[in-house]
């Protein structure tokens, strides 16, 4: 039995440790240590929209993407890319991304890996769809947390970069990634994805898909903007995101996502 | 002497006071915690400046670019449904990672030209896909429409249907 | 397939794609991911090992202890080289020491690495110090030095860290010190370890590590590890020295104790040594048998994929290997009574062979699968190396590692000799 004397003792201790755990989780606020305040009152924040009604899978931003950033155009690596699904009345979703559709889609056969290709006869289909993926610039980049140098960070209008000369390629960032959207580059060995063509919209141009897709698929936009077009139809239109789930707040907006969206 | 048994913190400390050392020369000065803060924001500033305007040129143009020189083909295609089109889609990006742009004479006086197939397809391969955009698109069967020439052999991408049925 | 003259990304040399996976989804996390955690486990095990002695005085450990520090210290070094060879930048992994990012739990290693390595050198030094004295003083009467010796000499008198007193009350601190670093110890060495398995069970995009069980399953078996690396290396020692003596008492005097003394203390330190094993041991296949029953109970989005990776992809891997082989027989050939060294041997090493495999159905069987649960992806271990990447993240790095400590323990114990006939007693 604990006497009168050490319980008063060890309760003591234990109100002054939890009032001290307590007043240190004031000094670490959360709030404070991701600076939201700071971002609520900056006034400009990328954004991105996506039509999946108007992509038709002809890859031509994924082509445009790789040229306009330097992305090694034969290999398997990207930074954006499109994804097919088709839902066949037997309830089957058949997807697949040839190459990320740098070529486009030239065939209604679905790529299943190995050399392996499904036959789809038109006539089973339900509806088929393009889905555009790029980096999400998330608000809560669950890959900026992981990094464990520094190496990528988020800007003050949102977009997320890899300093080159700082990442150590431990891969971290990439795992990290609930999207997919990372990878080792495969010339420099640093980690790489979209970075919204940060080099083309603090010119006030558009990215390079943007740009390419002939078909306005893809929009940027600043959603601290009120008049912006692309803010427009987030604010006023039914729009979805990807795998909202792992709470990473992701800033690339869907208008016509389907439920069989990966 | 109580002393000997703090020696080995004290070459600890030592070990810790070389690693502080170290950063001051290591660790680039602007280095820092941004304005996302320390979780998001931990980085080295000058980076954000280089991925703006140095590590990487603008390449792609726009069609806007192009239409002084090429003002025949621009006003040609415009008024097909292939005016959605940008130029640099078919003919490549109008600079080079170099920096190099179309038009200097004595380094970029050309673009090239994809004729091939495989990038008509990319938009008139059938795929009747209810629900897509891409069902609204008039499409060929590759292995039977004139398998073995290439497309701009009877329709000029500026001016697809000219001249034809 | 890849085609002659494109430029392959890192993970596409060994990664085979199935059905529904993104462009940019390769295996990038290989085998030196798993011997990571692997030798960081051992490393950790070792250490606990060594401090149920000093710190809850369990004396028929008493010569096991020092060897498993000993051990504990060479395998701290071979333990961050995966990592080194992991890294597309090595030089760069200074970074983390430079600029570490603390939310990131990779970040911690630099921290918990350096504290650990403090702890350890100093215990290390506390229970040496006498023998590093009394070699210094001994070569310092000593006139001609040959070159090694003079080397020797600089070396144990840079190690005394200028202190000779080697009194009774100087010692009586020292023990004091060791009880002291290895019970502050233990919880650093279960940091260290644990944080790599908080590495993995962080990462809310991978189906298969999130969950918060991930750095405590990841403690158990480090344990479990630690001690049967060193039960296997203290019996491989034990049988070299008997060896040694058997041949030498025909020509020395009784300077080597006789091999049935030997044979004796032997038996009873692993059968005292094993009880903690197995209690580590079902401790750690509880938890993971937890797991996997909480993730079928709970059959969340993931779970259709992963279902189909644990029990139909990987099932040979993870149930016959893992389970069976690797935890399951050895758990048993431990309880069954009056434990034989080879029965210990074999048992130790189906125990490291089964935490190795854990370490690989973690790390290879969370990238087993694509984060779109509509695909997989295929790791094949490069055996025969054709370059320089191939060695690093195939079977000759993996084998490089683990080699390591061996060699190193071997270097380091002729400056912390572990058995009693080398130190001047």
């Amino acid at each position: 039995m604990i006497s009168r004397r050490n319980f008063l003792k060890n309760t003591a201790l234990g109100i002054a440790g939890g009032a001290l755990s307590l007043a240190a989780f004031e000094i670490v606020d959360p709030k404070k240590l991701m600076a939201m305040e700071a971002a609520d009152k900056a006034k400009l924040r990328w954004v991105f929209l996506v039509d999946t009604y108007k992509c038709v899978g002809c890859g031509l931003c994924v082509k445009a993407c790789k040229q306009e950033n330097e992305t090694p155009y034969d290999s398997s690596v990207t930074r954006t890319w499109v994804e097919r699904y088709v839902l066949t009345k037997d309830g089957k979703v058949h997807a697949d991304t040839p190459k990320g559709a740098r070529d486009g889609f030239t065939t209604s056969k679905i790529d299943l890996g190995m050399g392996k290709m499904e036959e789809i006869n038109n006539a089973d289909i339900d509806k088929a769809f393009f889905v555009p993926k790029l980096c999400n610039q998330c608000d809560n980049p669950p890959c900026v947390q992981v990094c464990p140098v520094g190496a990528t960070y988020q800007a003050p209008d949102g977009v997320v970069l890899v300093d080159r000369t700082w990442c150590i390629g431990c891969g971290y960032c990439i795992m990290g990634c609930p999207y997919g959207v990372r990878f080792f580059h495969p010339v420099y060995h640093t980690a790489e994805k979209c970075n919204f063509c940060y080099h083309r919209i603090s010119k006030g141009l558009k990215t390079a898909c943007v740009q390419a897709c002939p078909f306005g698929a893809r929009q940027i936009g600043n959603i601290k903007d009120p008049n912006d077009p692309v803010t427009k139809i987030i604010m006023t239109e039914r729009v979805g995101v990807l795998k909202e789930e792992y709470g990473t707040k992701p800033q690339v907006f869907y208008i016509g996502l389907d439920k069989e969206v990966r | 002497m109580k002393n000997h048994v703090f020696r080995p913190l004290i070459v600890f400390l030592g070990i810790v006071a070389l690693i502080l050392l170290a950063r001051i020369v290591l660790v680039p000065k602007d280095f820092g915690v941004g304005e996302r803060g320390y979780m998001y924001g931990w980085h080295r500033h000058g980076n954000e400046e280089e991925w703006k305007n140095q590590i990487i040129k603008v390449k792609y143009q726009g069609k806007e670019y192009c239409k002084d020189c090429h003002s025949d083909k621009y006003e040609s295609i415009n008024k097909t449904p292939h005016k959605i089109i940008q130029c640099e889609n078919c003919h490549g990006p109008a600079g080079t990672p170099e920096g190099v742009v179309h038009y200097d004479a004595d380094k970029r006086p050309k673009l090239p030209i994809d004729r091939s197939r495989a990038q008509c397809l990319r938009c008139h391969y059938p795929l009747p896909y209810p629900t897509s955009g891409r069902s609204k698109i008039r499409s060929i069967d590759p292995d039977k429409h004139n398998p073995d020439i290439e497309c701009s052999s009877c329709h000029n991408p500026h001016n697809p249907m000219g001249g034809l049925r | 397939m890849v085609a002659h003259g494109d430029i392959l990304a890192h993970g596409e040399l060994w990664t085979i794609k199935e059905l529904f996976a993104y462009p940019n989804e390769f295996i990038y996390w290989s085998v030196q991911i798993v011997m990571y955690p692997f030798m960081t486990g051992l490393v950790a095990g070792a250490f606990v090992l060594s401090s149920l002695y000093h710190v809850f005085g369990v004396q028929q450990l008493k010569d096991m202890a020092r060897f498993a520090l000993v051990f504990s210290f060479a395998l701290l070094f071979a333990a961050p080289m995966p990592i080194v060879l992991h890294l597309q930048f090595p030089f760069r992994g200074i970074n983390v020491f430079m600029t570490p990012h603390f939310t990131s739990a990779i970040a911690a290693f630099g921290v918990v690495f350096f504290t650990y390595g403090a702890i350890v050198a100093s215990e290390l030094w506390f229970l040496y110090r006498k023998h590093f004295v009394d070699v210094s003083l001994k070569l310092r009467e000593k006139q001609d030095k040959t070159l090694v010796e003079w080397f020797q000499y600089l070396v144990f008198c840079t190690l005394t860290l200028g202190v000779y007193d080697v009194s009774e009350e100087a010692l009586h601190r020292d023990e004091k010190a060791i009880k002291i670093l290895a019970g502050v110890g233990i919880p650093v060495a279960c940091f260290l370890h644990g944080y790599a398995g908080f590495i993995f069970g962080s990462v809310k995009a991978n189906a298969l590590w999130m969950t918060p069980l991930m750095p405590v399953i990841f403690i158990m078996s480090a344990v479990v590890s630690g001690i049967a690396l060193c039960m296997l290396t203290y019996i491989v020692v034990m049988e070299i020295k008997k060896f040694l003596a058997a041949r030498k008492r025909l020509s020395g005097p009784a300077r080597f104790t006789s091999t049935e003394a030997i044979k004796g203390v032997e038996a009873h330190v692993i059968q005292m040594t094993a009880r903690y094993l197995v209690f580590f041991l079902v401790a750690a296949i509880s938890l993971e048998l937890l797991d996997l029953i909480f993730r079928g109970y709970t059959a969340l989005k993931s779970w259709d994929v992963l279902r189909s990776v644990i029990y139909e992809r990987d099932f040979y891997d993870i149930f016959i290997m893992q389970y069976v082989i690797g935890n399951l027989v050895p758990l048993v050939l431990f309880l069954i009574p009056g434990l034989t060294i080879r029965r210990a041997i074999f048992a130790v090493l189906l125990v490291l062979f089964g935490v190795f495999m854990m370490r690989w159905n973690v790390v290879i069987g969370g990238q087993a699968f694509s984060l779109t649960f509509a695909g997989y992806m295929h790791y094949h271990l490069p055996i025969v190396p054709h370059n320089w990447e191939t060695f690093k993240e195939g079977l000759g790095g993996a084998l490089s590692i683990f080699i390591m400590p061996f060699v190193l323990f071997w270097v380091i114990s002729k400056i912390f000799p572990v058995f009693a006939e080398a130190r001047q007693e």
